[in-house]
């Protein structure tokens, strides 16, 4: 078991490795770099820069070093320092903007996976033992409407039947009267009245989704002879199908853990930006189209990091609760 | 146990046998044909006679059969271009087509549109004249093009019989232009995305999955970590991110290349899977051995007995992979990352409703999103039915 979580760490360092190396190149891939926007941005405000001073800064920066060298030195001062370097279009550390909006969007992301999970496991458990029932046809037709419609549609879709038929403004996350003031009980009700909409838009096609496998890991697994045993000794169906099959058409759920985690975080970004909520979406967006590269860098490497950890805690817990992965 | 069923009666060969006899006799001659018809049909044959059982993806397939044909000839059906601005008809909302007026059947016409402004917000209101008519004629004369890029022609499907009158079928947006024509022309752009990515991701996992499967081993444990690298970066920013690398200035038609390119680099991991799965499970088959005992070179053994008896998977995982790869196409286009005006895509025409206040004004902007829907829908349903009809041990 310890060999099993000690191997899954380790095999998670290179993960990491690749994924920082790929968020530094994205940061490099626009043409210039940060002292020609530097420089732009000097001369816009009025100030003379020689072509001379420029090349200084270069080498002071030292952005003529092979990219490797400069990739050992953004990451390590991430990882020694905690710094993730300058946003140019807000003037300010990158690491003191996004925390804030990181905390939002994993708060969603877990409240959403909850959402998901609680409705997606008994329905999926449903439809399994009353297989062709009116409800399972009922909630076959959502999982594959649910598929169908992407994250931003949905949250479009909301946004209008709020607008046209409630007459209430669902997007952003407070009422304007709540967003500047300090937290109290009126601004976490206020909160829990605008945070409904994201976590059903982000629940929505994961829930449909989920429902398809869970129903089709319990049929699997209901036709078994141990599921045959457990009738035959008298276990009422509510205590055999708790007791036995739900706990192993659970595992594909607990693998993929670590995978819903990236589909909920891109979904996150598109609904946000849709719903102006504040989270890591909308301002991932404004860096990548004013080419903000640390800042978009940043988040996109914090996602990512997110997601591998995801992971491997999903295969951690997934050994955990299946002794055939944990002893093999 | 052979033996104790030849003795002793076995109750359950019985019920097999009794339920034969009693079936048999009457179907017997229509039975002995089909039974002899499914026993030398091909392989093909098989998979269509299961396909086409499938009420729901016979459906799609027609559906996207429609859809791929509109997008083709989009000139011809639409009455307009594209890019043809009308000032004085922004906003319009759709036109609902009718037949009958005053319980006359008058062939198919649309009520004219009266123009005016509300005194208080100065706004322009538009109403149906539900006394004035607009026929609505077909193989009427409007702008020029050229038909499938050949034949130049000024014939378009349908059209208001008086040009001074307009036909818009789905409305107009914030500049005047029709949403059906945008939405037609859209669709060529949206669509074929969606065909080139999962082409590109094609490409890609069959050649990295056959060699992951085939090889196994070393190979495959790196193949294998390779992609679970690329699966752990979350997919949106990441596209996000290679996609605003682009310079803007690029031509259009570049940056659409490109742009299918990055879906395919994250999306040809599925299809790796797939190929790798299904090339294990082969390796191990009986007359691959014996294909190899025989003699077969490794790339006939390939070509010729390992991707035969996959085909049919991979065509189901590529249907599978198309909306995903419609799907990032429009979320990236709308987020304004994608593809940029004055291409026409359906992710670039839902950049107009972005905003609640023109989705309140102009409702009928989020068409578009309504045809991906179901186009997305679509896609899954076929690619369900083709994957439960290629599984030889399906129903």
């Amino acid at each position: 078991m310890l060999s099993l979580i000690v191997n899954r760490i380790l095999w998670a360092i290179p993960t990491l490795i690749f994924v920082s190396f790929i968020s530094f190149v994205i940061i490099q891939l626009p043409p210039g770099d940060y002292v020609t926007a530097y420089v732009a941005q000097l001369r816009h405000s009025g100030e003379y820069i020689t072509e001379l001073q420029e090349a200084a800064m270069r080498q002071e920066f030292g952005l003529n070093d092979p990219l490797l060298v400069q990739y050992w030195r953004w990451i390590s001062a991430i990882v020694m320092h905690g710094d993730f370097g300058r946003s140019l279009e807000w003037n300010m550390d990158v690491k003191d903007m996004i925390w804030d909006r990181l905390g939002l969007t994993l708060a969603i992301s877990t409240l959403s996976m909850i959402f998901t999970w609680i409705i997606a496991i008994p329905i999926g458990v449903y439809s399994a033992t009353r297989q062709y029932s009116f409800f399972d046809y009922i909630f076959t037709v959502f999982g594959f409407i649910g598929k169908g419609i992407p994250e931003f549609m949905l949250a479009l879709i909301l946004m209008w039947l709020g607008y046209a038929y409630f007459n209430m403004d669902v997007g952003g996350l407070f009422s304007r009267q709540y967003e500047t003031a300090p937290w109290s009980w009126g601004k976490f009700v206020d909160l829990l009245e605008h945070l409904w909409v994201p976590i059903v838009v982000l629940a929505f096609g994961s829930t449909a989704g989920l429902i398809r496998v869970m129903r089709a890991n319990m049929l699997d697994e209901l036709g078994k002879p141990y599921v045959e045993t457990a009738y035959a000794q008298g276990f009422t169906e509510r205590t055999v199908v708790w007791r036995y099959p739900v706990r192993i058409a659970l595992n594909p759920f607990i693998s993929t853990v670590g995978w819903a985690l990236p589909a909920l975080f891109s979904g996150d970004i598109i609904a946000a930006v849709v719903l102006n909520l504040p989270t890591t979406g909308p301002l991932l967006l404004k860096a990548l189209q004013m080419q903000d590269m640390y800042l978009a860098g940043s988040f996109i490497l914090i996602l990512s990091v997110f997601t591998v950890i995801g992971t491997v805690l999903s295969d951690i817990l997934l050994a955990v609760s299946d002794p055939r992965i944990r002893m093999a | 146990m052979t033996q104790i069923s030849n003795t002793m009666s076995d109750p359950i060969y019985d019920a097999v046998m009794a339920s034969e006899e009693r079936e048999m006799p009457p179907l017997a001659g229509e039975q002995t044909t089909k039974e002899g018809r499914s026993y030398t049909a091909k392989p093909w044959t098989l998979i269509w006679w299961r396909f086409r059982k499938h009420k729901l993806a016979m459906a799609s397939l027609f559906f996207l059969i429609f859809c791929f044909f509109s997008a083709l000839f989009a000139d011809f059906i639409s009455p307009y271009r594209p890019a043809d601005i009308d000032k004085l008809n922004t906003f319009v909302p759709p036109a609902n087509i009718h037949l009958f007026h005053d319980g006359k059947f008058q062939g198919p016409f649309i009520y004219a549109l009266k123009r005016s402004r509300d005194p208080e917000t100065a706004r322009v209101i538009y109403e149906r004249d539900t006394t004035k008519i607009v026929p609505i004629s077909f193989f009427v004369e409007g702008p020029e093009y050229d038909l499938l890029g050949l034949v130049p022609t000024k014939i378009h499907l349908f059209g208001a019989a008086d040009k001074r009158q307009k036909v818009n079928l789905l409305g107009t947006d914030s500049l005047g232009r029709d949403l059906f024509t945008r939405l037609l022309y859209g669709a060529r752009v949206t669509l074929s995305a969606g065909l080139i990515g999962v082409a590109f991701s094609f490409v890609i996992g069959l050649f990295i999955g056959a060699i992951a499967g085939y090889y196994g081993g070393l190979v495959d444990a790196l193949i294998q970590r390779l992609m679970e690298f690329i699966r752990s970066v979350p997919t949106i920013p990441l596209w996000m991110g290679l996609a605003a690398a682009l310079p803007i200035a690029w031509d259009p038609l570049f940056v659409y290349v490109l742009i299918t390119f990055i879906l395919a680099l994250i999306g040809w991991t599925h299809l790796a899977r797939v190929v790798r799965g299904r090339f294990f499970a082969l390796r191990n088959e009986d007359y691959i051995l014996a294909a190899r005992l025989a003699g077969a070179s490794e790339y006939r053994i390939i070509t010729r007995h390992m991707l035969p008896a996959m085909t049919s998977y991979i065509i189901a995982a590529v249907t599978l992979a198309i909306p995903e790869m419609i799907l990032g196409e429009t979320a990236l286009s709308f987020l304004g990352l994608g593809l940029r005006p004055p291409v026409v895509s359906w992710g670039v025409l839902l950049q107009d409703a972005q905003n609640l206040r023109s989705i309140s004004l102009a409702p009928w902007l989020l068409s578009p999103g309504i045809a991906i829907i179901f186009v997305v829908l679509a896609f899954n349903f076929l690619g369900d039915g083709l994957r439960d009809a290629a599984d030889p041990y399906g129903r």
